[in-house]
């Protein structure tokens, strides 16, 4: 049997590690540092089609990360889809800035990309953008494509 | 041909009714260490002492299988993502599948064998030599004293342990991807960063750890408390432990993954 000290050193030394395997996967892994949501700003935007746009799916303005979509929900008043995203405080934008929803790579998520207007006025919280676009949707894109060719092949005969 | 049956009947009855009565003496048993479990705090040293012999003893089998569980991880997982020219996701996939659920359950199954299995055997093998009886002789409660010290450490134990296999195993999926093939070392963690949620992955993988933990020491020192007090019973006690608690973190896995992750 071993002694009291050397015991208590072990699982000293057994909850430091763990611990520490803990902050590990907190601070390096995973988000935790960089984005709480605590000092950020709300701003909504109406889209047509949101295609397949989540929660959580980030708002980026010339590529960077400068949010996170927070809510979604379909407005039944004016049939469009309302989307709610908390915007990283110390990133201002003017009145008059754009949201537009758009993938990363082919196949890959769809986030919203904003960008930014020429006004004097910066947008605050509880704001909505006026200027959005719609996601592209693949299929409407595809059915387009077929129809113009279907109308070109008609043509020349 | 009627008694053949109705001998049959009754053995099906038996079976269902000691299954029914060892679930509520289990529950009950759970109860009894809650309300018993005030000396493992308050004479701390009791559950530190169990600690090491659950936890610290176990740190060897969790480091090693994590780091060999995410270096699997990392090949497996880049052969894959660099025929879709996605490597760099190498990162996202190995953390998202160690944290979420491989951390958790393998670091549970690991536990069950090697802890759970001894907490068993020693509770047993304390009741078949009348330890426990000696005990309650001399007014010491034996599941104050012997049992919710035990449980009470394997359930601080758990989650530390699941925490380590995690941390071990996306170490072992950088050494591969990143050391060894060459996946570029930035966006492998900055897309891990982006990809990883503290409240949404970390979290509920140590929620499930602490289930797991809750589960396997339940069942090991029910198994051990209820064990029949000869060499067979004890051993056959140990063999239940391992088992039982293997199923119940795979099926109760099942159930937290479906409350958890409810894709958005």
């Amino acid at each position: 049997m071993m002694s009291r000290k050397t015991l208590d050193l072990w699982v000293g030394v057994f909850v430091a590690i763990g611990f520490g395997a803990l902050l590990f996967l907190a601070l390096k892994v995973a988000n935790l540092s960089s984005f709480t949501g605590a000092g950020a700003y709300r701003i909504s935007a109406k889209f047509d089609n949101i295609g397949g746009l989540k929660v959580r799916a980030p708002v980026k303005s010339s590529g960077v990360v400068v949010g996170r979509v927070r809510e979604i929900h379909f407005d039944n008043q004016t049939f469009e889809a309302v989307v709610t995203m908390s915007i990283e405080s110390q990133y201002q934008f003017p009145k008059d800035t754009s949201a537009k929803i758009l993938t990363s790579g082919l196949l890959g998520e769809q986030f919203i990309g904003i960008s930014a207007g020429g006004d004097s006025v910066n947008l605050k919280d509880g704001d909505s953008l006026k200027i959005t676009q719609s996601a592209v949707v693949l299929e409407n894109l595809i059915s387009q494509f077929l129809y113009s060719k279907a109308a070109n092949s008609g043509d020349k005969k | 041909m009627m008694l053949r049956v109705s001998e049959r009947l009754r053995r099906l009855g038996a079976h269902v009714t000691g299954m029914v009565w060892r679930l509520g003496f289990a529950t009950r048993f759970f109860v009894l260490i809650l309300k018993h479990s005030g000396t493992s705090f308050r004479r701390f040293r009791l559950t530190v002492r169990e600690m090491y012999f659950s936890g610290v003893q176990s740190l060897i089998i969790i480091v090693v299988s994590g780091l060999f569980v995410g270096m699997v991880l990392g090949l497996q997982g880049y052969d894959t993502l660099v025929r879709y020219g996605s490597s760099e996701a190498l990162g996202v996939l190995v953390t998202l599948s160690l944290v979420r659920e491989l951390g958790p359950v393998v670091a549970g199954l690991l536990f069950a064998s090697r802890a759970g299995s001894a907490i068993t055997a020693e509770i047993g093998l304390m009741k078949a030599t009348e330890q426990l009886d000696a005990m309650e002789m001399m007014a010491v409660d034996p599941i104050a004293r012997v049992v919710a010290p035990r449980f009470w450490a394997g359930v601080i134990s758990m989650p530390l342990l699941a925490a380590l296999f995690s941390a071990m195993g996306i170490f072992g999926g950088y050494l591969v991807g990143v050391r060894m093939i060459g996946v570029d070392e930035g966006s492998f963690w900055s897309q891990t960063k982006a990809a990883v949620s503290f409240s949404e992955d970390v979290l509920n993988g140590v929620i499930k750890s602490f289930v797991f933990g809750v589960a396997i020491t339940w069942i090991a020192v029910f198994e051990g408390y209820d064990a029949p007090p000869t060499a067979e019973g004890v051993s056959g006690a140990t063999t239940r432990t391992v088992v039982t608690a293997s199923l119940w973190v795979l099926a109760l896995d099942f159930v937290l993954t479906a409350l958890m992750f409810r894709g958005n």
